[in-house]
């Protein structure tokens, strides 16, 4: 099976009121149906089911949702996921896993971007129990298992942060305190919370600026999640601290950079459109690697650690990279 | 148990690096900040990242650089050391207008003083569109600067990334 669905109108979402035994709505969305059950998530296409476990699939789903579908494919694993069009989604099974698409049993729907977020965002809402945090470092949440009990409404809204010009600037994102309630995290307790020391003649304030970028990143409270702090036209750096595993196995539709700001992360490296192996990127602090746009990428950082990922944000590039206009990586020596 | 947060420093950083298995480590640009601020000139502005046009510049911060201006915003992070971000607004546009990346100025420009900063590791400048600015360190540091490429952009890809296999 090889369907293609364009959806051209207003896609249907359904949810159910009643709930299974287990306590859970079920939702569908063209063709596509969601259930889930103590353990796992069970995605419902036609003539078949993939299956989830279901804290993997939380925790992919919260980082789709909360970053609009991301750049380029969002893998929730090797079969399952989605790849952002910027104003339509293409939801599918199977369609970057090279025995599906060589068996002809891949399936693909498209469907309008706020439709598929706001199915996903319900049943993020619908399927988070109390006390597990999808965005948070597993250490530091409980369970997403057993039968539905209570709800985390407030975690998994949380908004991703996005500084217009450098966080801390008046009118800009604001930086992170105690007061406003980031707290340090236990894997950052030994990080310097000093400020830098501006000394700004009248009439500049505005302009006279710094902040401790590392501070403020040691004040997280999520994991893998990147969050524009400084700004340059389209060059956003990202930075975002990392601990456990990547939930998403990150398939680009442009070249980023990684930047390891400090402790260490490991890199899984595949191809983008088969799955198959391509290399390992062990990265320590100071060191610095692009991830080519014909890749996915999964990372793996034993301790929290601090990442600087940074993207080009011009709109024309998935356009150009899917073109052949532009090489797949970045520079040519 | 607490845990000891690793950063790097122009004395003391190890380098990971890219175990290919079906591909060419070029294709990842691998380089470590520290080990190119090592070996550059102060203040030479090396690009360790190249996304089109944007850049991201390590450069070593020893003594007082040259004054520079740029006709868009730029940020400055301190990987290392302390580093003061001298700011001056011109009393006449240094950099012509649309010209990317930062203009290096034959000397101190006339104009108002905005102000300075003192940055430490981990601490973010902003380096103002229109303003000139310079960096003044004591002791040798490392800047990581987000910016566009320009005229003082200094590639040597070759020399500074993973070539070969590991």
């Amino acid at each position: 099976m090889s369907t293609t669905l364009v959806i051209p109108g207003e896609a249907e979402v359904k949810s159910t009121k009643e709930v299974n035994r287990q306590g859970y709505q079920e939702f569908q969305i063209g063709q596509y149906r969601f259930t889930r059950d103590e353990y796992f998530a069970h995605i419902m296409y036609p003539g078949n089911r993939h299956i989830m476990q279901i804290d993997a699939f939380l925790r992919a789903l919260m980082r789709d949702v909360a970053w609009g579908f991301f750049y380029g494919t969002v893998n929730f694993d090797t079969v399952f996921g989605t790849v952002n069009h910027y104003g339509t989604v293409e939801m599918f099974v199977g369609l970057f896993n090279e025995a599906y698409r060589k068996s002809n049993t891949h399936y693909v729907e498209t469907f309008h971007s706020k439709d598929l977020k706001k199915t996903f965002e319900q049943i993020l809402d619908a399927w988070t129990n109390e006390g597990f945090d999808p965005f948070a470092a597993p250490e530091e949440t409980g369970e997403p298992f057993g039968v539905r009990h209570g709800n985390n409404t407030k975690a998994v809204q949380r908004q991703r942060v996005t500084a217009r010009r450098m966080v801390g600037l008046p009118g800009d994102t604001p930086v992170r305190t105690d007061a406003n309630g980031f707290t340090v995290n236990r894997q950052f307790a030994d990080v310097v919370q000093d400020q830098p020391e501006i000394h700004a003649n009248p009439g500049f304030e505005n302009e006279v600026h710094a902040y401790n970028l590392f501070a403020y990143l040691s004040r997280s409270d999520v994991t893998w999640n990147p969050s524009v702090c400084s700004v340059v036209s389209d060059s956003l750096l990202c930075p975002t601290t990392e601990e456990y595993s990547l939930p998403i196995i990150h398939g680009n539709d442009r070249v980023e950079w990684f930047i390891q700001v400090s402790d260490e992360i490991f890199w899984e490296i595949d191809d983008k459109a088969t799955g198959r192996p391509r290399a390992k990127v062990m990265m320590k602090a100071g060191d610095v690697a692009a991830m080519p746009a014909d890749i996915r990428h999964r990372g793996f950082s034993p301790k929290r650690s601090m990442l600087i990922v940074w993207e080009n944000n011009n709109d024309g590039l998935p356009a150009m990279h899917a073109n052949g206009v532009l090489k797949p990586y970045p520079v040519e020596f | 148990m607490s845990s000891q947060t690793v950063f790097g420093s122009l004395n003391s950083y190890e380098k990971g690096g890219v175990q290919v298995i079906d591909d060419d480590p070029k294709h990842y640009c691998f380089s470590n900040v520290f080990e190119v601020a090592s070996k550059s000139r102060p203040y030479e502005k090396v690009a360790v990242g190249q996304n089109l046009k944007y850049v991201i510049e390590a450069l070593r911060a020893e003594g007082n650089s040259p004054w520079f201006a740029a006709d868009h915003d730029e940020a400055a992070l301190v990987m290392d050391g302390e580093v003061e971000v001298h700011l001056i607004q011109p009393d006449q546009p240094l950099v012509p207008a649309g010209k990317e990346g930062s203009v290096r100025l034959a000397a101190e420009p006339k104009g108002k003083e905005m102000g300075w900063v003192k940055a430490r590791r981990g601490h973010m400048a902003l380096l103002p569109k229109g303003a000139a600015y310079q960096f003044r360190s004591a002791k040798p540091g490392v800047l990581l600067l987000q910016t566009i490429k320009g005229d003082c952009t200094v590639e040597k890809w070759g020399k500074i990334c993973q070539t070969a296999a590991a």
